[in-house]
């Protein structure tokens, strides 16, 4: 993030940000247009519960963030949505996929499946935490040496179910690293590599 | 999701009585713990509450207490806890082993005991914005002329869903009581007798009534000489729901059997205590011949659906292995 407000590096996201063309343009403006409906605030749908909205303070990677939310908001799409963290990755978004998974007071946890609402006062970790400055993660170096990405979109959830894992158990075993990565899916079927990835990062760090 | 107001309570005390003011004025409210499951139905429009009371705010219902005879747990216990607590591990193996079969590491890092138990079926029928089946108020369940391979075979009808709760099957097999709290009070019930089936019931998967919540789950501790066995088979190795799952307790004196538990999950709308099994069992030696008669006793009167005939071969087979290991 840092590096992407400074400009000092070409993020994917700012490049497509940057090449704008019509498709893209109509994009954000139909975004626009949902964020204007959502801060009408879903009249036909609200029934009643009157105090549907809240402004938390969110601890992400050290720093707070404060935000207003929708309470059904879930942290995955606070953190994308409202924090621009979009490391994060929304698969299923029903809690069986991992791309969203984030650490949570330690835990590794699908962050489709927590209401910003419940995440005040909790130490929430993401993949763009991970980095010391320009110095990446021994994890992400692994991931990277070990091929660990194929189409990537599954890859931060890997490395924050690796992560955790190491905080908890910084030498796993192999059957142990395949566990901790189990709640992750991988469509390209890259399992072995994410699960070499971890076991390197963890022989690494010695 | 549609939008509702969610709401941090304290206490048991709040929790009741919000849970009674929103039924008394018909306004729709449930409770969650982790969410990781009710979350889900939520965005699929399964369920859409007004209310949504979060109780993992209320403070210190997450104990794992080793009493005299046995373990408290509260309510709000996470499933990973459940699982890596050495006393647990040490005196209650099959229900740490089953915490630790749930789910996946995320869930069972959120996940609590109270919604394990708690969590509605995962029927894709019944999960699916697309069907208003029986159990949703619609007049049909799916499963008997569509696609039911993963569906009861036992207890079921006319609503065909499997329970599917890793820890229930696990809880009933050692004789665990649930702690439920409402307006006038708690009250402890056997574990076995919280879950209802549908022909009793077909729209509730248990007997909580709308301004009650379960608060603790009281585990005791097998009898010296006991033996438990927890499998669960699975299309994959992990992250997956129970196709079969077979919990056994077997306590022996010498080589003979005084007692017995058998109960499976993923084959019932609840999880099925095969007592007639556990009847012919005890008195006897378990050898390979006892253990296989023991698992068609289990089996009998099963009805399985077209598609999912093989899971009565599967469950025979898992108890015979379960009592084998647990002789």
């Amino acid at each position: 993030m840092e590096d992407e407000k400074k400009g000092t590096r070409l993020s994917r996201r700012s490049f497509l940000k940057g090449i704008g063309g019509g498709a893209i343009g109509t994009a954000v403006i139909s975004t626009g247009l949902v964020k204007s409906d959502s801060a009408e605030g879903y009249s036909p749908e609200t029934s009643g519960a009157g105090g549907n909205r809240a402004t938390i303070t969110l601890k992400v990677n050290g720093k707070a963030y404060r935000v207003e939310v929708e309470h059904r908001s879930t942290l995955a799409e606070v953190l994308r949505d409202e924090l621009g963290l979009t490391g994060t990755k929304i698969g299923c978004d029903r809690g069986e996929c991992g791309a969203c998974t984030v650490i949570i007071n330690g835990h590794n946890m699908y962050a489709c499946s927590q209401l910003a609402v419940w995440m005040q006062g909790k130490d929430i970790l993401t993949v763009e935490g991970l980095a010391k400055g320009d110095k990446l993660d021994p994890l992400q170096e692994a991931f990277i040496e070990h091929d660990g990405p194929q189409c990537g979109f599954c890859t931060s959830g890997q490395i924050m179910s690796g992560k955790a894992l190491l905080m908890k158990n910084p030498k796993p075993d192999e059957a142990q690293a395949r566990r901790g990565l189990s709640g992750n899916l991988c469509r390209c079927g890259n399992y072995n590599r994410e699960v070499a990835a971890v076991l390197a990062a963890a022989a690494k760090s010695s | 999701m549609k939008s509702f107001e969610n709401i941090d309570v304290k206490s048991v005390r709040e929790a009741v009585s919000l849970l009674q003011k929103f039924h008394q004025q018909k306004k729709s409210a449930a409770v969650v713990g982790g969410g990781s499951e009710y979350l889900q139905l939520m965005k699929d429009h399964v369920v859409e509450p007004d209310y949504l009371i979060n109780l993992k705010s209320i403070p210190g219902l997450d104990y794992i207490k080793e009493e005299r005879g046995g373990f408290r747990i509260g309510a709000l216990a996470k499933l990973v806890e459940i699982e890596e607590h050495p006393a647990v591990r040490e005196k209650l193996l099959i229900l740490s082993s089953a915490a630790g079969e749930a789910a996946s590491p995320q869930i069972r890092n959120a996940g609590t005991i109270a919604g394990n138990l708690c969590q509605r079926p995962f029927c894709w029928y019944f999960r699916s914005s697309n069907f208003t089946c029986l159990r949703k108020g619609g007049q049909v369940c799916y499963t008997v002329t569509g696609d039911g391979r993963f569906h009861a075979i036992l207890g079921a009808g006319p609503s065909y869903i499997v329970h599917p709760s890793d820890t229930a099957p696990a809880l009933v097999a050692l004789g665990a009581q649930i702690k439920i709290a409402g307006p006038t009070g708690e009250k402890m019930i056997p574990l076995e007798k919280f879950f209802v089936l549908p022909s009793v019931d077909y729209k509730r998967e248990n007997i909580l009534n709308p301004a009650e919540i379960v608060t603790e789950i009281f585990v005791p501790t097998p009898k010296a000489g006991s033996k438990g066995f927890y499998h669960k088979v699975r299309e994959r190795l992990a992250w997956d729901h129970a196709i079969v799952a077979v919990a056994t307790i077997v306590e022996s004196s010498g080589s003979v059997v005084r007692a017995a538990r058998v109960v499976m999950g993923g084959v019932a709308p609840i999880p099925w205590r095969a007592a007639k099994a556990e009847e012919f069992l005890r008195g006897k030696r378990i050898d390979e011949a006892t253990a296989k008669q023991a698992g068609e006793i289990a089996l009998e009167g099963a009805k399985p659906l077209k598609d999912n005939v093989y899971k009565v071969k599967m469950a025979q087979d898992l108890i015979q292995r379960g009592l084998l290991a647990s002789a």
